[in-house]
């Protein structure tokens, strides 16, 4: 009962973000302690990586950003712990955004012509990666967006190792029609996001031989669905699909199960879980929404198992691990793996290090770049909510993002700069 | 099928103006009887949600967390608000407004030092159940019930108790009060002190529908508002008769088009209302009523 993500303090956030000092700060500061012998470790780190993170560490999406601002910071002091990256330590650089899509611009611009870092990882929302993926672009910052989403985007300086609705939407609809019908009712989040994953739900539902009923989006700060339940009761469909997003959006499901509709019409959610929505829930409420994902803490690997145990070492206990944690942990690992295979931080030797097909073995099994799209080959897990965990019932190894692949070819066309959109 | 489909809608407006009811009162009794400009009425919402939370989790029955401890919690903290900040602002409407908005950013950051930047809640104390083929909220009878009794017992208290007549005379005349030999100064602190328990019961009521962030309050304060001004000077005639048309207006528009629509409606009809009758609803019709 009344289970909640708080388990971290925010303040303890806000002082780690405070050690990313700016080079005027830092020079004072170190100036100031030259004369003490108690000088900062990140002051012996002359000429070090810097590291830019981008992530809603606080605001209505933090249930998101926090736990992945933990696994990039757990990824960076594990490679520092190691040697670091071409013998030099990495430099985090983190701004929290506060879940205010304006923040984004303006420190995106911070992190590039101000901090001048090597690298940024971050972007949640996908108005948050559209808001910044342009500047990178402009100034030649590599990019790394860590975060399911909607496919589509084409762009040489960003890499995504998110599933895309292809990897995601094509495993889940046939699984959850089969366990209820073919007519589909769509509820999506009112932003990019949601309108281009329903547009893909209706192309896969078709492509079953189902038939969608009805799609309603609703803005972010939608928190009141007992007319869309009674509505949706009137078209009677056999499956209701839920890509919602953020806090508000929760209630929906909440809403869902007491008005008791859970046990008469089955639910499937591309979206439910992935900030570890499922622990907020009830058992009751959220008990056999069916999802489908790269992760889930329930996976029994050695891999993930080994992965949970250094999380738990770090941070006390391993529940906050979510889907997009594991992938900006990913992101950070395939972004090492590729400098050291370049023996640089140049971007274009990075680049072109990732686009060699280079894979790396993370919690979630193996990720794989792929070097035309610049997205990832991964594994998809098929699962059931069940008791606030994830029961993963079907697998699906190493799929490719072929939504993305049959639009986008950064081999021929270098220059791409676009988001293509499925048409229907 | 048909007739099942109109029960169902009938309900989910009779919700509509009910919650609509709920989340005014305490800004009706701050803002239409005492004229303060309340904005922190959405914080003491949201305060109303937290209390209710922390009652629960620490093993409280939720119906007595909501309908006592919630409300006693918030009107204890409005009550220290008003010695504090409000009593110095009387008859001061934009100063009012200023101190109030710089309360309701004080309660976010302190709800967030204390609970934290995140989403919690606790999951609704009443199963649903089936209107012939539709499954309703049975939550959404309880919040119905809820503003009945409320609209019932302010409706009573201020017209058959001799407390509410001396509210009512203070409010129109506290010189006149005072040479009666009653003190505004307490009066209008025991208003205050109703006001913010209302704010905070219609938190803690709706607190089982939604996941409660410290920033949940703003959600409900500009319905508020428009409800309560459209309303007119009449307190418990404005309120119903403005809750009843938004609500009406607000879900006829969500079930034929959709929810955002819907909210859309809400705000182009209140902007057509206070054009028309810009003393608001009793302003016109049932005047001099309560």
């Amino acid at each position: 009962m009344g289970a909640t993500v708080k388990h971290l303090n925010p303040k303890d956030i806000r002082k780690e973000t405070n050690m990313s000092l700016n080079r005027r700060n830092f020079l004072a500061s170190t100036a100031a302690l030259a004369s003490t012998s108690m000088l900062p470790r990140v002051a012996l780190a002359a000429g070090s990586i810097k590291l830019g993170s981008i992530l809603d560490t606080s605001g209505i999406f933090d249930a998101y950003g926090k736990p992945m601002d933990m696994a990039m910071r757990l990824a960076v002091n594990e490679i520092n712990a190691a040697g670091g990256l071409l013998g030099k330590q990495i430099e985090v650089k983190a701004y929290d955004t506060q879940s205010d899509m304006a923040l984004y611009s303006q420190y995106g611009q911070q992190l590039t012509r101000q901090d001048k870092v090597d690298v940024v990882h971050g972007g949640i929302l996908s108005a948050s990666r559209e808001a910044i993926r342009q500047t990178m672009r402009k100034t030649k910052t590599l990019y790394f967006y860590n975060v399911l989403y909607e496919g589509g985007v084409c762009d040489r300086n960003i890499f995504i190792n998110g599933v895309t609705p292809a990897q995601q939407v094509e495993a889940l609809v046939p699984y959850a029609m089969g366990k209820s019908g073919k007519k589909v009712y769509i509820l999506a989040a009112d932003y990019n996001y949601g309108q281009i994953t329903a547009r893909w739900i209706q192309k896969f539902v078709a492509d079953n031989g189902g038939e969608t009923v009805g799609v309603d989006f609703f803005p972010l700060d939608v928190a009141d669905f007992g007319s869309t339940i009674a509505k949706i009761q009137s078209v009677g469909p056999d499956l209701v699909i839920a890509p919602l997003v953020g806090g508000a959006h929760l209630s929906f499901f909440r809403q869902w199960a007491a008005a008791g509709m859970k046990d008469r019409i089955p639910l499937a959610s591309t979206t439910m879980g992935v900030g570890n929505e499922h622990k907020v829930l009830t058992p009751e409420e959220g008990n056999g929404i069916m999802v489908a994902y790269n992760y889930s803490q329930e996976l029994d690997t050695p891999a993930n198992n080994s992965f949970k145990e250094k999380w738990s070492a770090a941070y006390g206990d391993s529940s906050l691990i979510h889907e997009i944690a594991v992938s900006n942990y990913q992101g950070v690992l395939t972004w090492a793996e590729a400098v050291r295979q370049a023996g640089s931080l140049e971007r274009d030797a990075v680049i072109a290090a990732l686009e060699t097909g280079l894979s790396i073995d993370g919690p979630a099994g193996k990720v794989m770049v792929d070097p035309k799209t610049h997205h990832a080959v991964l594994d998809v897990h098929i699962m059931e909510i069940e008791n606030q965990g994830m029961r993963v019932i079907e697998t699906l190894p190493q799929r490719q993002p072929i939504d993305t692949q049959a639009v986008c070819d950064l081999d021929a066309n270098p220059d791409d700069n676009t988001q293509y959109e499925i048409q229907i | 099928m048909l007739m099942d489909l109109s029960i169902v809608i009938l309900v989910e407006m009779l919700y509509a103006v009910a919650s609509l009811i709920l989340v005014s009162a305490g800004l009706a009794v701050v803002f239409g009887m005492m004229k303060v400009i309340n904005l922190a009425h959405g914080e003491f919402m949201m305060m109303g949600g937290y209390a209710t939370i922390t009652a629960v989790n620490l093993g409280a029955n939720v119906f007595f967390a909501m309908l006592v401890i919630a409300p006693i919690v918030v009107g204890l903290i409005g009550l220290v608000v008003e010695r504090l900040v409000i009593r110095h602002l009387y008859g001061r409407l934009v100063d009012t407004m200023l101190a109030t908005w710089g309360l309701s950013l004080f309660f976010i950051g302190l709800a967030t030092m204390i609970f934290g930047n995140t989403t919690t809640g606790i999951s609704t104390p009443i199963p649903g159940f089936a209107i012939g083929n539709y499954q309703v909220n049975g939550y959404n009878f309880f919040i119905i019930v809820v503003s009945i009794l409320l609209l019932g017992a302010m409706l009573t208290i201020l017209k058959a108790t001799r407390a509410g007549l001396i509210a009512r005379g203070t409010m129109q005349r506290s010189d006149m009060a005072a040479a009666l030999g009653y003190s505004p100064d307490r009066i209008y602190m025991a208003t205050f002190f109703c006001g913010s328990a209302l704010s905070g019961l219609a938190g803690a009521v709706l607190a089982p529908l939604v996941g409660l962030v410290p920033t949940s309050g703003g959600a409900y304060i500009a319905k508020a508002f428009i409800t309560v001004i459209a309303g007119g000077p009449s307190l418990i005639a404005g309120l119903f008769s403005s809750a009843s048309f938004f609500g009406v207006v607000n879900q006829v528009f969500t079930f034929a088009i959709s929810p955002v629509i819907g909210e859309v409606a809400l705000l182009v009809a209140a902007v057509v209302l206070l054009r028309l009758l810009p003393q608001g609803i009793t302003g016109k019709f049932f005047r001099g009523k309560l």
